[in-house]
């Protein structure tokens, strides 16, 4: 009842076929988008950009990259750490060699760059499979992350090995660099957390997505069926590639402002976006957001609840959370294989029964 | 005999004794997916938790004290009593099986017939679990463990090499207890596994989970078993790595070494573990003894991921694991 479909006509393959063709989601969807952009960058001060916008729409978008790969075309990878270090460190390369240029085309750029590298490491996926490759991907993680610590030229031969981003600006308004204001860093990420959702989005549930859905669900009956792996697999490596590299980018030049491979990089990140699509459901670019908010919500809620009203130490918070996201992990698994984003669903279809459950 | 080519040759013994705890760690997976198809990534926490529980047990530390004082303002830390090394091994181990008893009762019998990538996840998530509850329990400093094993360096291969070449070569003690340690436990392990009833039925699970079932072999039964002797196995390992460099968080990574080693000796065999884990030894210590200072050194941390990755693309199944018959 409450969530109405009944009474919603299409008269036409276009308004079927598009994005969201109920008129409930699609109303919802431009009331997000009219918050996202045009309510919550006058309400934000600092604190929320730092602490809960800016990590939310940085992962969201690795998260879609690693759906993509991971959720879509069914080839585990553990090397999404590695994968973002490659695209902050080509956004700093691009940053400090073409400083003329708009920071725009930088993060774009570096997504690219990381497509390339991503697509390398993921031509090994045609002879292995399964976990055997999801080990394999460790190799581009830990070989990526000494890389970039072992060769100046990536930091460019600073002294502490580190890459720290110069202020750039779009339009006259700084995006990166210590002068930046709360609502500019956030619409700048937001603007690249829609384009990436919306390219995923419809590459998901266009002829290539459902390759890759084909070659995720059985690899052989897809190729019989006429399903080129090779294309199918490097393009999904690509793809992610692209969105990874470029929460990568932003993750360091907007976020962070300065970064190390090592710290920022290390396959703790790996994991952290593979929960997040884990939690928030394989297959799904809304998962992708709800895992990616759980995930960093999470920690925020935990450290305001145990030692700000508790009072605990802060490293006895940071084990529970480990202890919490693991339980969670399992409960997912065992309880709802398709994370938030299942539960959202059922949520919708009792919604659209009730009050009468039959 | 040139300096470099003795240099090297010492190099190529402590690769191999390196590879030896190597091989100790990949033993535990390698027990854990032949019998259940379930590839753990929780392996090196169990070694840190043993080792941490260990350590515990011996000091006579409060489980949970930490959080106990948080929460009750109490100042509560030490039982005040020592309890000698073997008996906390035991005790230890029998922390250990229940653990393996409840990851059986609370995960795998609800992940029964799911992917193998699914339960390689919920190893995930229980290796981030455990390694919460191990910090929450015993406190995430580094800890001495010394259950009285022999350290420093071998006076007697010191010698002998300095006679032969001029030049004492350095053997750590504990690497050649290690050593011999680990080629009893996989001894013991292959006769387990080979002569008594017990590890008949393993190998019966290990080939066909329905057949198994079907001639009244318990399969929970089985798969608590195999977890319990694969954290005997990580307890072992646990013990070594504690002793070599203190018990601290950087012990569960080394389930992340053990991974290439495997991937090299193939998921399902023994000695593939061995031989997998003695070549990644030797190899990494080896190539950043030769081309290390040439590209900046540290390439401990990737060498044996690429190698790995590298032998993988022309032979999946690793040296010595079953040949998976699929073609695409």
């Amino acid at each position: 009842m409450f969530y109405r479909e009944a009474g919603d006509f299409k008269t036409s393959y276009a308004e079927d076929n598009q994005t969201f063709p109920i008129k409930f989601d699609r109303y919802r969807y431009y009331a997000v988008m009219f918050a996202a952009f045009a309510v919550v960058p006058f309400l934000i001060n600092d604190y929320w950009v730092n602490a809960i916008f800016l990590p939310f729409l940085i992962y969201s978008i690795a998260a879609i990259g690693l759906n993509i790969l991971v959720g879509y075309c069914g080839q585990v990878s553990l090397g999404t750490g590695g994968f973002m270090a490659v695209g902050a460190y080509a956004c700093y390369k691009l940053m400090t060699s073409f400083p003329e240029v708009s920071i725009f085309f930088h993060v774009i750029l570096a997504g690219g760059v990381t497509a390339l590298v991503c697509i390398l490491f993921g031509l090994p996926s045609l002879r292995i499979k399964g976990f055997y490759l999801a080990v394999a991907t460790l190799a581009a993680q830990f070989f990526l992350v000494w890389l970039f610590n072992r060769v100046p030229w990536f930091y460019n031969y600073s002294a502490s090995g580190q890459i720290n981003s110069p202020e750039r600006t779009v339009f006259g308004i700084a995006v990166t660099g210590p002068h930046t204001s709360a609502w500019a860093t956030y619409l700048f990420c937001l603007v690249f957390l829609t384009a990436c959702a919306l390219i995923g989005r419809n590459l998901t549930r266009g002829m290539v997505g459902r390759k890759w859905m084909a070659i995720r669900d059985m690899d052989i009956a897809a190729e019989i069926i006429g399903v080129n792996p090779l294309k199918a697999k490097i393009s999904a490596f690509g793809v992610s590639g692209f969105f990874v590299g470029i929460s990568g980018a932003l993750l360091f030049a907007v976020y962070l402002g300065a970064a190390e491979a090592g710290d920022s990089f290390g396959i703790n990140k790996s994991f952290l976006v593979l929960f997040m699509i884990i939690i928030g459901g394989l297959g799904s670019i809304f998962g992708s957001f709800a895992g990616a908010a759980f995930l960093v919500l999470l920690p925020v809620l935990l450290k305001n609840v145990l030692v700000g009203v508790l009072g605990w130490p802060t490293d006895m918070a940071a084990h529970l959370e480990f202890i919490i996201v693991g339980g969670l992990i399992i409960t997912f698994l065992i309880l709802e294989p398709h994370g938030l984003a299942q539960l959202w669903r059922v949520a919708k279809e009792k919604l659209r029964l009730w009050p009468f459950p039959h | 005999m040139s300096d470099q080519l003795i240099f090297g040759m010492e190099v190529f013994l402590n690769g191999l004794m390196a590879g030896v705890l190597y091989a100790l760690v990949a033993l535990g997976f390698v027990l854990i997916y032949k019998a259940s198809g379930i590839f753990n990534y929780a392996q090196g926490v169990m070694a840190l938790f043993s080792a941490l529980t260990l350590v515990g047990i011996m000091e006579g530390q409060i489980p949970f004290a930490h959080v106990i004082n948080a929460i009750f303002g109490t100042e509560i830390h030490h039982f005040g009593w020592h309890v000698p090394g073997i008996l906390a091994i035991a005790l230890t181990m029998v922390v250990m099986v229940v653990l393996a008893v409840c990851v059986q009762k609370f995960l795998f019998r609800h992940l029964v017939g799911q992917e193998p990538i699914i339960l390689f996840m919920a190893t995930i998530g229980l290796a981030y679990f455990l390694e919460g509850v191990g910090d929450l329990m015993w406190g995430s400093e580094i800890k001495k463990l010394d259950v009285g094993l022999p350290q420093g360096i071998n006076l007697v291969i010191d010698e002998v090499t300095a006679g032969w070449f001029g030049y004492g070569f350095f053997i750590d003690n504990l690497d050649i207890v290690a050593t011999v340690i680990a080629a009893l436990l996989v001894a013991a392990l292959v006769i387990f596994a080979q002569y008594t009833k017990q590890g008949r039925a393993m190998r019966a699970v290990a080939d066909d989970h329905q057949a198994a079932l079907s001639v009244g072999i318990s399969l929970n039964f089985i798969w608590v078993m195999v977890w319990s002797v694969a954290g005997f196995v990580a307890l072992v390992a646990g013990i070594m790595w504690g002793t070599k460099s203190g018990v601290q968080f950087s012990l569960s990574l080394i389930a992340l070494k053990a991974l290439p080693v495997l991937m090299l000796g193939g998921f399902t065999s023994i000695p593939g573990a061995i031989v997998g884990g003695l070549i990644i030894g030797v190899g990494e210590k080896l190539f950043e003894f030769a081309i290390g200072p040439l590209v900046g050194g540290a390439t401990e941390n990737w060498f044996a991921y690429v190698l790995a990755l590298i032998f993988l693309v022309f032979r999946p199944q690793g040296l010595f694991g079953e040949k998976i018959i699929e073609r695409v």
